[in-house]
């Protein structure tokens, strides 16, 4: 498939990827062994016809493929361009052993992308039941629950927070990855099949989980890990520190890489230090690197090993020239006299024991302390629930007090009636899980309708 | 819902002007003490604006601004008729709205504009309402009339003295405490010095003082951690755990210097919008 050449994609925030063209598709489809077993689907939390649609990409049949896709994922487009194949799908497809996994990902892409040049068919959906739903949040979790209930002829009503529907795929991950135009046209179809996105619209403030649960017969929450976490070290709060999480809105929701065309200004210095190790601190580094910073370095406490980054993000991070110091941790971010960040001060770790991640614990070198000199610090070392807006349900919470608890088969809550799923329930995880969770919840919201009387 | 369309409007002040929206669902639901971030359309920023008051039977809000920079420039070059894109609200936790006894409330520039409603709540839990309201001169001074209506004494004063005391607002502060004695609570909004100045004094007295912080935001709903404040050393996000803050508890310097963050950036993006409009106008 083809790419960007590094040179080139740094100056734009055009994709890197570029897709293949329909030969190349029916080339690397033709390699697919149509397996009985099918071990890829395994690797699929969804659970995709990986082979059945795979086989019509073979057979030169686009469109009926991604009508098969599509009957288990509502977002190829997305999917095909963001899931971590290399630990999903294609890390069990019999021919990685040899090291040559069948692009499972990017022939989804191609199909999708095919799809939506020639026009997308939008399925019959049945009589309405007259059943009513809310959903809350229209990241990937809500709009899959959405989709799912409106082709069972359910009405549903997705609120969003924010002016622009999508969640993360919208204000987190960057366009040079998952071009809004594609994330708009997977919307455009989610709102094709009857789902109606009131915009400007939280909930908990707008109107209360109670409002919903007195006008709707069923609730879904899918609100997210939007809260960003911070370091808790000296000099966190210096001009030119940013979490992650405002350093891509701006970019990404808002657009400042467009400025001043686009109204929302974003500032990066000559030397940029990203703190943290997944595709939050990797994306933030490419966008760095792309608003003109002369050296972008992502520090990370542990090793490459157990960062849980996409593996071609990082191949093609340190392609644009992002810098990877391993071992390192953060101890003080230090300031000029007008409060602008200038130093970072550091220390080695080495890996001790393993913490309850199943990860080895990160250790401080006693007498390992040394500086970098930059101007941008750029926070990314995870989200939490932003718990704070349902705080009116507070049976809903887990004992920790930070997540929701939902039941991981049916996303059913202690409260009758409401489900939930998607980061809100498992912290950060990925596009694929929280859809999956979408899934199951969307079937179990049917039963719970069919239900009532 | 998106495209709110504007129905009134008035110019209170030079450059402090007033807008009606019709939204109301937001009027439905607003309390004192709130706000909304606004996105003028697809190319603009979010910026939090208070409710300076609404309308629950003509499901109206309003907006009170001073224009500063890019957005409030165009914001109030909307006139009735227009739409603004995106409004989302009501943010914030509302004013804490009890009965206090003696309070007062103090207010400076466009800050009277958010001091208002939470002045007549107040006022309606029947405490007894003292306020001293200040501003650069006279025809700056805005919501005189509705601040008579709930408080009293209402104390004046204006930087080049054309009304009232001249001074800042902290003359009219120590007046107060002179003449009525001290208060048993305190409400403070607006410039962030006048409001760390007014909050060492009422200390001294120790004299609770609530103000309302006005930190840069990007979504105002708890995502961005861009209006970090920090409060009795904690962080806090003042779009959820706000706006409304302890004034004694604040990091003045820290909160201060934060709002510098993206003055070079605002300043090109005004000087852009304004050289366009002038040509637009000589045209
Ligand atoms: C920068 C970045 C890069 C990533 N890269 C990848 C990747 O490459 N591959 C991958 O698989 N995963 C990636 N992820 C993770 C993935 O995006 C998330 O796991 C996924 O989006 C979670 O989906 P969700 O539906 O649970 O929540 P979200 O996508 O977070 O959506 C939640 C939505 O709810 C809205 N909301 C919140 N509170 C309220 C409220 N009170 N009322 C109304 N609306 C509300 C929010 O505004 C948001 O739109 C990345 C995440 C980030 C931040
Ligand atoms: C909760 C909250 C409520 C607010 N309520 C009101 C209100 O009712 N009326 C009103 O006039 N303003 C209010 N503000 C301030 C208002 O948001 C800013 O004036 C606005 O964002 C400026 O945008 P701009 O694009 O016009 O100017 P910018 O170009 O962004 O800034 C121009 C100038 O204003 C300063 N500035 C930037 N952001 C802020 C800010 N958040 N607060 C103060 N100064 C700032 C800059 O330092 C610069 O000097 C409120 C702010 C918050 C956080
Ligand atoms: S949805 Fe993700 S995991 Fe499933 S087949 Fe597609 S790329 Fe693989
Ligand atoms: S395991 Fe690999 S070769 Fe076999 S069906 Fe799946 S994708 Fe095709
Ligand atoms: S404005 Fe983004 S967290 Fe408060």
């Amino acid at each position: 498939m083809a790419i960007l050449d590094p040179t080139m994609r740094i100056r734009t925030f055009d994709e890197v990827t570029l897709g293949y063209t329909s030969d190349q598709a029916k080339r690397e489809a033709a390699r697919c062994r149509g397996c009985s077993q099918a071990p890829c689907r395994r690797g699929c939390p969804i659970g995709v016809d990986i082979p059945g649609f795979i086989s019509l990409v073979k057979e030169g049949k686009f469109r009926e493929a991604a009508q098969r896709l599509r009957e288990r994922n509502t977002l190829p487009a997305v999917c095909g361009r963001v899931c971590p194949q290399d630990r999903n799908c294609e890390k069990h497809c019999v021919l990685a052993k040899k090291g040559a996994p069948i692009a499972i990902g990017r022939l989804e892409r191609f199909v999708a992308d095919w799809e939506r040049e020639h026009g997308m068919t939008v399925p019959p959906t049945p009589g309405s039941t007259g059943k009513r739903v809310a959903v809350v949040g229209s990241g990937p979790a809500g709009l899959t629950v959405a989709a799912a209930l409106a082709r069972k002829g359910h009405s549903v009503t997705v609120f969003e927070a924010l002016h622009a529907p999508g969640g993360v795929l919208s204000y987190g991950i960057p366009q040079f990855r998952l071009p809004k135009e594609v994330v708009a046209a997977e919307i455009d179809y989610v709102c094709a099949l009857g789902v109606k996105i009131e915009l400007n619209t939280p909930i908990g403030k707008l109107y209360s989980l109670r409002d919903l649960r007195r006008e709707y017969d069923a609730v879904f929450l899918g609100t997210g890990a939007g809260l960003p976490r911070l370091l808790g070290i000296p000099g966190e709060h210096l001009n030119g520190v940013y979490t992650a999480n405002e350093f891509l809105t701006r970019v990404n929701l808002m657009k400042a890489y467009l400025f001043p065309e686009y109204a929302t200004p974003v500032r990066v210095g000559k030397r940029v230090a990203v703190i943290g190790g997944g595709n939050v601190a990797v994306d933030a580094a490419r966008v760095a690197v792309r608003l003109g910073a002369e050296e972008v370095v992502v520090l990370y406490r542990r090793t490459l090993v157990e960062m849980p980054v996409r593996a071609e993000e990082y191949r093609f991070a340190c392609r644009e020239g992002v810098f990877f110091r391993f071992l390192v941790a953060p101890l003080e971010f230090r300031g000029d006299a007008e409060g602008w960040v200038r130093e970072v001060l550091c220390t080695r770790c080495e890996l001790g024991e393993v913490d309850e991640s199943g990860r080895r614990r990160p250790v401080p070198v006693p007498g390992s302390e040394f500086t970098i000199p930059i101007d941008t610090v750029i926070v990314a070392i995870g989200q939490e629930p932003n718990i704070l807006a349902l705080a009116e349900v507070s049976e809903l919470l887990t004992p920790s007090g930070r997540f929701v608890g939902a039941d991981p088969e049916t996303g059913a809550t202690p409260v009758p009636g409401v489900f939930a799923g998607g980061d809100l329930v498992t912290g950060a995880a990925t596009v694929i899980q929280a859809m999956t969770a979408g899934r199951r919840a969307a079937k179990a919201i049917d039963r719970y309708l069919s239900e009532l009387e | 819902m998106i495209n709110f369309p504007v129905v009134g409007k008035t110019e209170l002040a030079p450059g402090i002007k007033k807008l009606v929206v019709e939204a109301p669902s937001l009027a439905a639901k607003a309390k004192p003490g709130q706000f909304v971030v606004l996105h003028l359309h697809a190319q603009g920023e979010r910026i939090p604006l208070t409710i300076a008051d609404f309308d629950r039977e003509e499901g109206t809000i309003t907006l009170i601004f001073q224009e500063v920079g890019l957005t409030t420039f165009q914001l109030g070059s909307l006139e009735p008729g227009d739409t603004i894109r995106d409004i989302a609200g009501p943010l914030g936790r509302p004013s804490r709205v009890d009965y206090f006894g003696k309070v007062l409330c103090v207010g400076g520039g466009v800050g009277c504009a958010p001091l208002y409603p939470i002045a007549r709540a107040l006022r309606e839990q029947k405490n007894d309402l003292a306020a001293v309201v200040g501003a650069r001169s006279r025809e700056f001074l805005i919501l005189r009339k509705e601040m008579e209506q709930v408080c009293s004494p209402l104390i004046i004063a204006t930087d080049d003295g054309s009304e009232g005391l001249q001074g800042t607002v902290l003359r009219g502060v120590e007046k107060y405490f002179r003449e009525y004695g001290k208060p048993d609570y305190c409400v403070c909004i607006g410039p962030p010095v006048m409001m760390e100045a007014v909050c060492s004094f009422t200390r001294n007295y120790k004299v609770k003082t609530v103000v309302s912080l006005n930190p840069i935001m990007v979504d105002g709903t708890g995502m961005c951690g861009a209006c970090r404040v920090v409060v009795g050393g904690e962080v806090k996000f003042a779009c959820v755990d706000g706006p409304e803050f302890d004034g004694h508890l604040v990091d003045w310097e820290l909160f201060r210097r934060r709002l510098q963050f993206y003055k070079r950036e605002e300043k090109l993006a005004l000087g852009a919008f304004l050289r366009k409009s002038r040509s637009a106008g000589e045209r």
